[in-house]
């Protein structure tokens, strides 16, 4: 094909929004409020961060007991540049710290200038954010102990906090970002070029001549890569179709009542999407005739988004013989059977 | 317990593959690998593939993939957000619990869309860990080290493996770093996640791989000769890594007792160690004795595809024991940070 693979930026972003159950729930609490707690094990050592249950034996943990907020660094990295996503404005070194009076270590970043002010071994105390909601990022890392130069950097210890008195801390919410360079791969990026030039292109099958659109570059029917790409009318019938009458947020843009529809274009194997246009919504019915109707030329783009629907022919409906037969691949050929 | 064998193995591996979507890349793999055998997806008893939506960053991405299997009509299929060692050992068990004499696996995982060492984070703990965004070389160094101060290995050791993974990738069509390197030149490395430096990290790589298995004589009718999974286990460790101690993988010790390792002699011995720690850790936690060849094909080291670099680490060991370069090899995968789950196979000649 001349043109290249297509590529565009995609972003996936969700809050993810957990509830922390007590033991997390009352750690995320204390870091609010300044304290560290770790929990007692069933064999009476004492884990920070706390987990629910005990790893070494499935026994549930209660015991929280508050831990001082110095510590001792067992093992260190040093990562390069600050990542993206970082919480922090610098980059760090990423360490496990035992606090003490605690017997496992807890993963979080060091605020150093460098790895050459790293070492096993070496003591380290927490530096608190001033603004605190209950959440690992409370922390704003550690420094180590002797450094006195933040107004922050020395340790809180607030034994006075009654954690019973204060509001609990019941989920946390963490935003997950990820940058992706996407690429629908050869057949689909085919397919988009040629909607600029208002062409519908599905892809054949080798086996069974069936045509499929989108074209994907595979035939479902063979499991086998399609042999050509086949150019096919912006015309077909409805095959399926249903009305909307409920306004959805992420598309303003839709007004209800409207129609979407399973679409078959004349001489394709499958249906695809769209939406039924300039008639009322209730007057859409099984094997009506449609057309596409595209954006003005001026307005063409590489995109799918260039039909902005299907609208009535006026001719005579399709008959729909087999109804059996929607939704399954292909009318006028056989089911297919890899050979 | 019937007796399952690899037959037919097709790979692909790149540094990127950017021009194809997940399905053109694979649709190729896997008539090679039913090629190789004569068969054709309508004779597979079962089929089960392995992936991960974040590394494409698209929900249920792996069910456009099965179009590439064919399953109009349905097939019989399964899919896991694993290795695709995983998706193997799941055949097999169904291999064992119906009465099916075939098998069709595949895997296959493309990085380079996204950025793993981000990516990866998405996989740590969401309360304590994953908010910190830590990246997955710097969490690896952690582990590195604790190794390195535990006495139990030397920066001059991991170069030393990092060096002969090099050397056998240079033989490897498949590798993606496969130029030589001295042990001197790998510790003049500057160091990219300290103390880890560029060599002691798997080369990121998109592709995949598709396998078939048999049983018994259906096994020795497709191919000259079968290799036989012996045995195959795998194990997880506590997601926490404060409370494992991260200079050994006791997940892998087991995993290698319950497979039957030590029960024999070994040959060879394929590792998807995705760090030369973790070949370090996993060649002592598998009990591989100085006669063993590990990693021939240079690894994980020179071609780390996830979801996939641990079915290709079975594929390897097929090959090579199927053209008689050794009787009796160790197939391993991972999955998770610092070696969490370790699955290990025990494969056999015919």
């Amino acid at each position: 094909m001349p043109e290249e693979v297509l590529q565009a930026p995609l972003v996936l972003e969700y809050p993810f929004t957990g509830t922390t159950g007590p033991v997390v729930g009352r750690f995320l609490t204390g870091l609010r409020e300044g304290v560290v707690l770790g929990v007692r094990r069933s064999d009476g050592t004492v884990m920070c961060p706390p987990l629910e249950y005990d790893p070494a034996d499935a026994s549930p943990l209660e015991e929280m007991v508050e831990l001082p907020q110095s510590g001792e660094v067992v093992s260190w990295s040093w990562g390069g540049p600050r990542r993206e996503q970082q919480p922090f404005d610098q980059p760090v070194a990423w360490a496990l710290i035992q606090l003490d009076g605690a017997d496992t270590p807890m993963l979080h970043a060091v605020l150093v200038d460098g790895p050459e002010q790293m070492s096993t071994g070496m003591r380290v105390q927490i530096k608190w954010r001033d603004e605190r909601e209950g959440h690992i990022t409370d922390i704003c890392g550690f420094v180590p102990e002797s450094d006195e130069t933040g107004p922050k950097t020395a340790s809180k210890t607030s034994t006075t906090v009654d954690l019973d008195s204060v509001e609990a801390v019941q989920s946390v919410r963490t935003p997950i970002r990820l940058n992706y360079s996407y690429t629908p791969g050869r057949a689909l990026s085919e397919y988009l070029y040629a909607m600029k030039d208002k062409r519908i292109i599905g892809d054949r099958c080798g086996d069974t001549g069936q045509v499929f659109v989108p074209p994907r570059g595979v035939s479902p029917v063979a499991g086998k890569a399609t042999i050509e790409t086949v150019d096919l009318p912006d015309v077909g019938y409805v095959e399926s179709f249903n009305i909307t009458r409920v306004p959805i947020a992420t598309r303003p843009d839709l007004e209800p009542p409207y129609c979407s529809a399973w679409i078959v274009l004349d001489g394709a194997s499958v249906g695809f999407m769209g939406l039924v246009i300039n008639c009322e919504p209730e007057s859409v019915r099984l094997g009506m005739r449609v057309r596409a109707v595209w954006k003005p030329d001026e307005e063409l783009e590489v995109s799918a988004t260039n039909i902005l629907g299907w609208e009535p022919t006026g001719e005579a409906d399709e008959v729909i013989a087999d109804i059996e037969r929607i939704g399954r691949v292909g009318p006028q050929q056989k089911r297919g059977s890899a050979s | 317990m019937k007796d399952v064998a690899i037959v037919s193995f097709a790979q692909r591996q790149e540094a990127q593959i950017s021009n194809e979507s997940e399905v053109e890349m694979m649709i190729p793999l896997m008539e090679q690998a039913k090629e190789a055998v004569g068969l054709s997806q309508r004779d597979m008893g079962f089929t089960c593939s392995g992936s991960s939506d974040f590394l494409a960053g698209q929900a249920f991405s792996f069910v456009m993939t099965i179009d590439g299997t064919g399953p109009v009509p349905p097939i019989s299929e399964s899919h896991v957000e694993q290795d695709g060692a995983w998706a193997l050992y799941e055949a097999w068990v169904k291999l064992q619990c119906e009465d099916i004499d075939t098998a069709f696996v595949y895997s296959y995982g493309k990085s380079s869309p996204g950025s793993l060492r981000d990516v990866l984070a998405t996989q740590m703990d969401p309360y304590y860990v994953a908010p910190l965004w830590p990246d997955a070389y710097a969490i690896e160094g952690l582990a590195a080290r604790m190794l390195l101060d535990s006495g139990k290995v030397s920066e001059q050791q991991l170069a030393e493996i990092a060096s002969r993974s090099r050397l056998n990738a240079a033989t490897n069509p498949h590798a993606v770093r496969n130029e030589k390197k001295s042990v001197e030149e790998i510790l003049a490395e500057p160091y990219l996640a300290d103390p880890l430096r560029p060599s002691d990290i798997g080369a990121i790589a998109d592709g995949g791989a598709a396998m078939v298995l048999a049983t018994g004589d259906r096994a020795r009718s497709l191919c000259e000769r079968p290799v036989w999974i012996r045995g195959i286990d795998h194990r997880s460790d506590a997601h926490t890594l404060g409370v494992r101690d991260l200079t050994s993988a006791m997940s892998a010790t087991i995993a290698a007792e319950k497979s039957g390792v030590g029960a024999d002699r070994i040959d060879l011995a394929e590792l998807a160690a995705p760090f030369t720690t973790s070949e370090a850790v996993l060649t002592e936690a598998l009990g591989l004795g100085d006669g063993v060849s590990v990693n021939p094909s240079g690894g994980a080291l020179a071609a780390n595809t996830m979801m996939a670099a641990g079915l290709i680490r079975f594929g390897e060991i097929f090959e090579r024991i199927a053209r008689g370069d050794g009787d009796r090899g160790v197939a391993h995968a991972t999955s998770g940070r610092c070696l969490q789950q370790n699955l290990v196979a025990v494969l056999e000649g015919e």
